[in-house]
C-alpha cells in the first residue's frame, strides 16, 4: 500500500484545512518561485522524465504534450486549458481534488502555464459541479489575495491569470476540442484534427488541454523529483494515481494509490473487498464507462495500469473502477451505458449520430432477449463501423463497452435470447 | 508562395499544393471521392464521414479526406512521399458503414421524392452502398420546418450535412438557419421557423444533397430525365449569371445555375431561379392594332406592319423616337438602330433610366475591375448603389471580400447589405471634404482600391457630374493603375451595356460614328417631346420602365414578350420572344458578351425579335441587309469587334470625366422592389408572393 507520506493529495477526503494556510502547511506553494526559476525547458524535461501520462483517459505522456507548444510566443498568446469537465460515468476523482485540495491544482496551473509560456489559464468545470466551483473559486480568490496569482505570480516574475469557467453539463464538452468550442461560447462540438490545439486551439491560439489530475500532480513531481514519481508503478506506467471505486464493494471510495497495483489489492485494501467475497465478482469496468469490461477470470490477476489493461483490450481510462457482482444483469448494465452515449452524442458526424441510437436499440432487445442470435454479430459489426470513423472519440467510447460485453458475455446474451424463445434457461450447475 | 508536395494516391504519384485537402488532391489525380457535407465554396464541416480514405502509416483508422491537408501527412521513414489509398478494403468498409448509417433513418420514399434522379444519396448508395438493410428499428421522423414559398422541406430526409446552414451563414450572410438538438435528435431549423430573408435562398435547393430541401414551385411537376436542358444566360440583372433552363415541351419547368467562376460561381438569385412562371403568363402571342374605338384588337402581322408603315411614312424622322428595354438582345438593338438610322432617326436610347453614361467613354460605364476582381479589392467604396438588390450574387462576392478583410464604405441609401460598412453619407454632399476622411486615407493606402458606382448615382439630372466626381476620386486615390482597374459601374439590367456597346444612343453622326455630344433626343427628351407633341411616333423595344402617361398623344409601337406597361400604351403590338425563347447576345456589367440560347419556342404568333425587325424593315421599304441571325451577327461583329470574342470582357481605356456641380438630392437605388424589376418578373406569381413577404417584413409591428 502507498505510504501516506508518498500521497500527493494529502487532503483528498477534506478532513483537514482546505484553505490556503492549510494547503501551505501540507507543502503546497512551497518554493514555487524556485521551481519556475528553473526555466521552461527544465520543467518540461523533468515532467517528461517522471513518466507522467495524462490522467484524463488516453494516457498520452504529459511532458511530451507540453513540449508540442511553440517554443516562443509569437503573434498569438498561449493558453493552458484545464479539463475539469469530469463527466465520465463512474469517475469522481477530480472533484475531490477541486473541493478538498484545490491548491495543488492552482499551483499546477501556474507552473504548467509557465512551462508552456501561457499567461492565462482556463479551468473548464463540469456544469453539475456547483460546490466544486464554489470551493475552487474561493481558493483562486485566496491566491489572488496572497499574490500567488496575478502580476508577478508567487514572486516568480511570471504574470498569470486563472479563470474558472462553468460548463453547462454536456458530456461531449469533456472532449478537448469540444471543450475549446464551448469555452469560446459556441456549441460544444468537437473540431476536426489536425490542426491540433497546440497549433490552433482556444481562440485560434496555441493551447494545451490537460486533465485536472495531470496538472495537480505536477508541482509535487517537480518538488520531489522525477525519480521519486517514477519509483511507483511499472515501466511506462509511472506514478501515483487516484482511483475511484464504485459499485458492488463494501466501501466505495476514492483513493490515491501507486500505479500497477493489482485490482484485488486495490479492492481488498481500500474498499473492504467485493460485496459477498471475491468469488461473488462478476465483472469490472476498470477505467470509467468508455472502456471494455473485464470478466472475473481476468480480474483475478489484473494489474491496474495503462499497458496491462490495454493488453487485455480494455484500458485504464480515468481509473474509475466499476465493480459488478453476480447479482448484476451485465447486459442491462452495458445497455445503460449505450443509452448514455446515445443521449450524449453531439450529432455532428454520421456514424456516432446514427450508430449510438441504433446500438442502444439493439441493446434494448438484447436486454429483454427479443433478438435474433445473429444480431449479436450484427451489433458487433455496427460497433466496428462506428469505431474509428468519427471526428472525436465518443464514437469509440460508445462502441467499446458493447464490444467488451460481446467478447466476454456472449453466452449470457445467447442464453437470454434462447430463454425468451423457449421459456427454458440453459443448464446450470446446482451448487 | 508555392508549397508543392509529392503524394502517392492509389499508386500514382502526383505533385500538388500542400495547402490542398486530400479530396482536392484526389480530384487532381482523377479520383472521385464520395462526399455529402463537403462543398468547394463552403467551409469544411467534415461531418458526413463519407469521404474517408486510408492514409498509410498514419493511425490505424481512415481519415476524412475533406479535412486533411496534404502538408499534414507525414512522409515515410526514408522521406518517401505519403501514401493514400482510396480503394482499399478499409476504405470500402468505411464507406459502406457510413452509407448504412445515413440510410437507416432515411425514408425509402424515392418514388415520391423530387430529388429522385439527381440525388447524391441515391447515386452514392448505388455506387458505394450495400444491397440490404439490417436495421429493424423504426425510422426516425422529423417535424417539418417552414422555409417560405420557394423551398419545400421534408426534414425526415435530412442527413444533417449542414450545407444549407453554412450557405446561409457564410454566403448569403443571413445566419437564420442552424442545427439544434444533439445526437440523433439534431435537426436543421430556421430561426423562428420563418423563411430566410435572403435573395439567394434558392441555392440551398441545389446544395441539399438529398430531398430535404426541394423547389416548391417545381414540386412534383417533372423528373430530371424528362427535361431538355439548355445552357444559357440569365437576364434578371446585369451580372449575366450562367444558367441552365430545363424545359419540357414548350414549357420552362425550372432554371438552375451553371458554374462560371468569374461571374456567378455557382449561385443565382431567387429572381433568376424562380421567374419562370412569369414566362407563361401575360404573354403577347399575336400582333395587336388599336382600332378606331381606341381598343386593341388582334391583327395579322401584315396589318400590324402596314399600320406602322403608314405612320412612319407620314412622320418626319426627327419626330420619331426609339427606346430599347432592359431585356433586349444586342442583335435586336443593333437591327433596330440600323433600321432607325436608315429612316434618318437619331432619337435612340437604350437607357430607360436616363443614366448619364458617356457613349464614347466605356471606362465610365463598365465594371472595369471585373466581377472576379472584387475578390482582390482591399478597400471598396460603393456610391449610389444597393448591390444586394441590384445584383445579389455580386453582393455575395462583396461579402466574401469583407469576410477576407476588405473594408467597405457606402455613399448612398443605408440598407442591410449582409456585411458591415461605413456609411459615409447619403448624397453628393458626402464628397465635400471627403479627402479629409479616414476612409479616403484607407482608399489611398489600399493596394487595390475599388470604387463601385451604381446606376442610382448616374440616373439623375446631375448624373454626369456625379460620375465625373467618382471617376476623379478613383483617379486621386490611384485606383486605376497598371494591372488594376479600380473603377466599376454596376448595372442592374441585362441590356444596358449591350445597348451602349452597339451605340443605341442619341449620339449618331451622319457618318455612322458616335459623337461626344447628343445629336438626338435621349429617353427623357423623347418622352417630354411626345408629351408636348414634338415627337409623334415612339418605337418601344421591350421598354416598360418609362413614364407611359407621357406617350398618350404619340403613336406607340411596342415590340416585346409581355403585356405590361408598354403594351398598354401601344397602338401597335408586335409579339416577341422572351429570353428563353431566342438565341441572343447579352453583355454583362463588366462588358462580357455571352450567348443566350433558345430553350423553347415563342408562344403563338410571337417571333424572334431580330426577325420581327427584319420583316418590319421590308414593310418600311428599307430592308435590313441580312436574312439570317448568322448574317446579322456577322454584320454586328464586323461593326463591333469587341463583342465577337464571346466570354471575354471588353476593355476600356481609362479616361476620367471631369467633376461638376451636383444637386443635393440623396442617392437612391434604381431597384425599388427587387422582385418586380422587369415585365417577366411582374408576371410571375412567385415573385409577387416574395415581394409581398419582403414588404411585410419591413412593416413595423406594434409591440403588444
Amino acid at each position: 500500500m502507498l505510504a501516506d507520506s508518498d500521497r500527493i493529495f494529502q487532503n483528498l477526503y477534506g478532513m483537514r484545512d482546505r484553505s490556503l494556510a492549510g494547503a501551505r502547511a501540507r507543502g503546497c506553494w512551497d518554493g514555487t518561485a524556485e521551481i519556475i526559476a528553473r526555466g521552461q525547458d527544465a520543467i518540461v524535461e523533468e515532467v517528461k522524465a517522471s513518466g507522467l501520462r495524462g490522467r484524463g483517459g488516453a494516457g498520452f505522456p504529459t511532458g511530451l504534450k507540453w513540449s508540442f507548444m511553440p517554443k516562443e510566443v509569437k503573434d498569438r498568446p498561449h493558453y493552458l486549458v484545464v479539463n475539469a469537465d469530469e463527466s465520465e460515468p463512474g469517475t469522481c476523482k477530480d472533484r475531490e481534488i477541486m473541493r478538498h485540495d484545490p491548491h495543488t491544482l492552482i499551483e499546477g496551473c501556474l507552473i504548467a502555464s509557465f512551462a508552456m509560456r501561457a499567461n492565462a489559464c482556463y479551468i473548464y468545470l463540469r456544469g453539475e459541479y456547483v460546490r466544486e466551483k464554489e470551493a475552487l473559486q474561493v481558493a483562486i480568490d485566496e491566491c489572488y489575495d496572497a499574490g500567488l496569482l496575478g502580476k508577478n505570480a508567487a514572486d516568480s516574475g511570471w504574470d498569470f491569470d486563472l479563470y474558472l469557467h462553468h460548463g453547462a453539463g454536456a458530456y461531449i464538452c469533456g472532449e478537448e476540442t469540444a471543450l475549446i468550442e464551448s469555452l469560446e461560447g459556441k456549441k460544444g462540438m468537437p473540431r476536426l484534427k489536425p490542426p491540433f490545439p497546440a497549433g490552433v486551439g482556444l481562440y485560434g491560439c496555441p493551447s494545451t488541454v490537460n486533465n485536472v489530475e495531470s496538472i495537480a500532480v505536477a508541482p509535487t513531481i517537480l518538488r520531489r523529483g522525477a525519480e521519486w514519481f517514477k519509483g511507483f508503478g511499472r515501466d511506462n506506467n509511472a506514478g501515483t494515481k487516484i482511483f475511484a471505486i464504485s459499485g458492488h464493494v463494501e466501501r466505495p471510495c476514492v483513493v490515491e494509490e501507486a500505479m500497477s497495483i493489482t485490482l484485488r489489492e486495490l479492492l481488498d485494501a481500500h474498499c473492504g473487498g467485493v460485496r459477498g467475497g471475491w468469488d461473488n465478482l462478476k465483472a469490472v469496468i476498470p477505467g470509467g464507462s468508455s472502456v471494455p469490461l473485464l470478466p472475473k477470470d481476468l480480474c483475478d490477476d489484473a494489474i491496474m495500469d495503462f499497458d496491462w489493461l490495454r493488453d487485455q483490450k480494455s484500458g485504464l481510462g480515468t481509473a474509475a473502477v466499476i465493480v459488478m457482482d453476480q447479482s448484476t444483469d451485465v447486459i442491462k448494465a452495458i445497455w445503460r451505458l449505450s443509452k448514455f452515449y446515445k443521449h450524449e452524442s453531439c450529432g455532428q458526424c454520421t456514424p456516432c449520430r446514427e450508430g449510438t441510437g441504433w446500438m442502444m436499440r439493439v441493446m434494448d432487445r438484447l436486454v429483454t432477449g427479443d433478438a435474433e442470435p445473429e444480431e449479436i454479430d450484427m451489433l458487433l459489426d455496427v460497433t466496428k463501423q462506428v469505431e474509428g470513423h468519427t471526428i472525436c472519440a465518443l464514437g469509440d467510447a460508445a462502441a467499446w463497452p458493447i464490444q467488451g460485453l460481446i467478447r466476454h458475455f456472449r453466452n449470457e446474451i445467447e442464453d437470454r435470447i434462447k430463454a425468451k424463445r423457449t421459456g427454458k434457461v440453459s443448464a446450470i450447475a446446482a451448487e | 508562395m508555392s508549397d508543392l508536395k509529392k503524394i502517392v494516391i492509389d499508386g500514382n504519384e502526383i505533385e500538388v499544393d500542400g495547402a490542398m485537402t486530400l479530396i482536392q488532391a484526389c480530384e487532381e489525380a482523377g479520383i472521385e471521392i464520395p462526399r455529402f457535407c463537403y462543398h468547394e465554396r463552403l467551409t469544411i464541416a467534415g461531418n458526413c464521414r463519407m469521404c474517408l480514405v486510408e492514409v498509410v502509416g498514419g493511425p490505424p483508422k481512415p481519415a476524412a479526406s475533406c479535412a486533411m491537408q496534404v502538408r499534414d501527412l507525414r512522409p515515410g521513414p526514408e522521406g518517401q512521399p505519403p501514401v493514400v489509398k482510396t480503394n482499399s478494403p478499409m476504405v470500402k468498409k468505411a464507406r459502406e458503414g457510413v452509407m448504412e448509417f445515413l440510410l437507416i433513418n432515411h425514408p425509402l420514399d424515392c418514388p415520391i421524392c423530387d430529388q429522385g434522379g439527381e440525388c447524391d444519396l441515391q447515386d452514392q448508395a448505388m455506387a458505394y452502398g450495400v444491397d440490404m438493410s439490417r436495421f429493424k428499428e423504426n425510422k426516425r421522423s422529423m417535424d417539418e420546418i417552414h422555409l417560405g414559398p420557394l423551398i419545400k422541406t421534408h426534414m425526415t430526409r435530412c442527413i444533417q450535412c449542414t450545407r444549407c446552414v453554412r450557405f446561409a451563414t457564410e454566403i448569403a450572410g443571413v445566419p437564420e438557419m442552424g442545427c439544434t438538438g444533439r445526437g440523433e435528435d439534431a435537426e436543421i431549423i430556421s430561426y423562428l421557423n420563418q423563411a430566410l430573408t435572403s435573395e439567394l435562398q434558392g441555392n440551398v435547393i441545389d446544395l441539399c444533397p438529398v430531398g430535404a430541401l426541394t423547389s416548391r414551385p417545381y414540386a412534383f411537376t417533372a423528373r430530371p430525365w424528362e427535361l431538355r436542358k439548355t445552357e444559357t444566360i440569365d437576364v434578371m440583372d446585369g451580372l449575366g449569371a450562367n444558367i441552365r433552363v430545363d424545359a419540357r415541351g414548350r414549357e420552362v419547368m425550372r432554371i438552375m445555375p451553371r458554374e462560371h467562376a468569374d461571374v456567378n460561381e455557382e449561385w443565382i438569385s431567387d429572381k433568376s431561379r424562380f421567374v419562370w412562371d412569369g414566362l407563361r403568363r401575360q404573354r403577347l402571342d399575336k400582333p395587336y392594332v388599336r382600332g378606331a374605338d381606341g381598343k386593341l384588337k388582334p391583327a395579322s402581322w401584315e396589318a400590324a406592319f402596314a399600320a406602322i408603315a403608314e405612320k412612319a411614312k407620314a412622320t418626319a424622322p426627327e419626330k420619331i423616337g426609339a427606346i430599347s428595354g432592359d431585356l433586349a438582345t444586342v442583335e435586336a438593338m443593333f437591327a433596330l438602330k440600323q433600321l432607325m438610322t436608315s429612316l434618318g432617326v437619331k432619337n435612340l436610347d437604350c437607357r430607360q433610366s436616363s443614366a448619364a453614361l458617356p457613349p464614347t467613354n466605356p471606362s465610365a460605364w463598365l465594371f472595369n475591375s471585373g466581377v472576379a476582381g472584387v475578390d482582390q479589392a482591399d478597400v471598396i467604396l460603393l456610391i449610389g448603389t444597393n448591390p444586394r438588390k441590384e445584383s445579389p450574387v455580386l453582393n455575395a462576392r462583396l461579402r466574401r471580400a469583407w469576410l477576407n478583410g476588405a473594408q467597405i464604405g457606402l455613399i448612398g441609401e443605408q440598407a442591410d447589405l449582409t456585411y458591415d460598412y461605413a456609411l459615409l453619407g447619403s448624397g453628393p454632399s458626402a464628397f465635400n471634404g471627403f479627402d479629409q476622411t479616414e476612409f479616403f486615407k484607407a482608399l489611398q493606402a489600399a493596394e487595390r482600391p475599388l470604387v463601385i458606382v451604381g446606376e442610382g448615382a448616374a440616373a439623375r439630372p446631375d448624373g454626369a457630374s456625379v460620375l465625373g466626381t467618382a471617376m476623379q476620386l478613383a483617379e486621386v486615390v490611384g485606383a486605376v493603375k497598371e494591372g488594376w482597374a479600380g473603377f466599376s459601374m454596376l448595372h442592374p439590367t441585362a441590356a444596358r451595356v449591350g445597348g451602349m456597346a452597339v451605340g443605341f444612343v442619341p449620339h449618331q453622326n451622319d457618318d455612322g460614328a458616335l459623337s461626344d455630344t447628343p445629336t438626338g433626343r435621349d429617353t427623357l427628351a423623347i418622352l417630354d417631346g411626345a408629351k408636348n407633341g414634338v415627337i409623334e411616333m415612339v418605337y418601344l423595344l421591350g421598354a416598360d420602365e418609362i413614364d407611359m402617361t407621357k406617350l398618350d398623344k404619340a403613336f406607340v409601337v411596342y415590340q416585346g414578350s409581355h403585356g405590361d406597361a408598354g403594351a398598354m400604351a401601344a397602338d401597335v403590338i408586335l409579339p416577341g420572344a422572351a429570353y428563353t425563347e431566342e438565341s441572343g447576345l447579352f453583355v454583362n456589367t463588366e462588358g462580357r458578351p455571352q450567348l443566350a440560347a433558345a430553350a423553347t419556342t415563342p408562344p403563338g404568333d410571337a417571333r424572334e425579335n431580330w426577325a420581327i425587325l427584319r420583316a418590319l424593315s421590308g414593310a418600311l421599304g428599307k430592308p435590313l441587309p441580312y436574312n439570317s441571325l448568322q448574317a446579322l451577327r456577322a454584320a454586328l461583329w464586323a461593326a463591333h469587334g469587341d463583342l465577337a470574342t464571346l466570354g471575354v470582357p471588353m476593355t476600356a481605356e481609362w479616361r476620367p470625366l471631369p467633376a461638376g456641380e451636383m444637386i443635393p438630392a440623396l442617392f437612391a437605388s434604381p431597384v425599388d422592389d427587387f422582385y418586380f424589376t422587369n415585365p417577366i418578373a411582374r408576371a410571375s406569381e412567385t415573385m409577387a408572393e416574395l415581394s409581398k413577404l419582403a414588404a411585410a417584413r419591413h412593416t413595423p409591428m406594434a409591440a403588444e
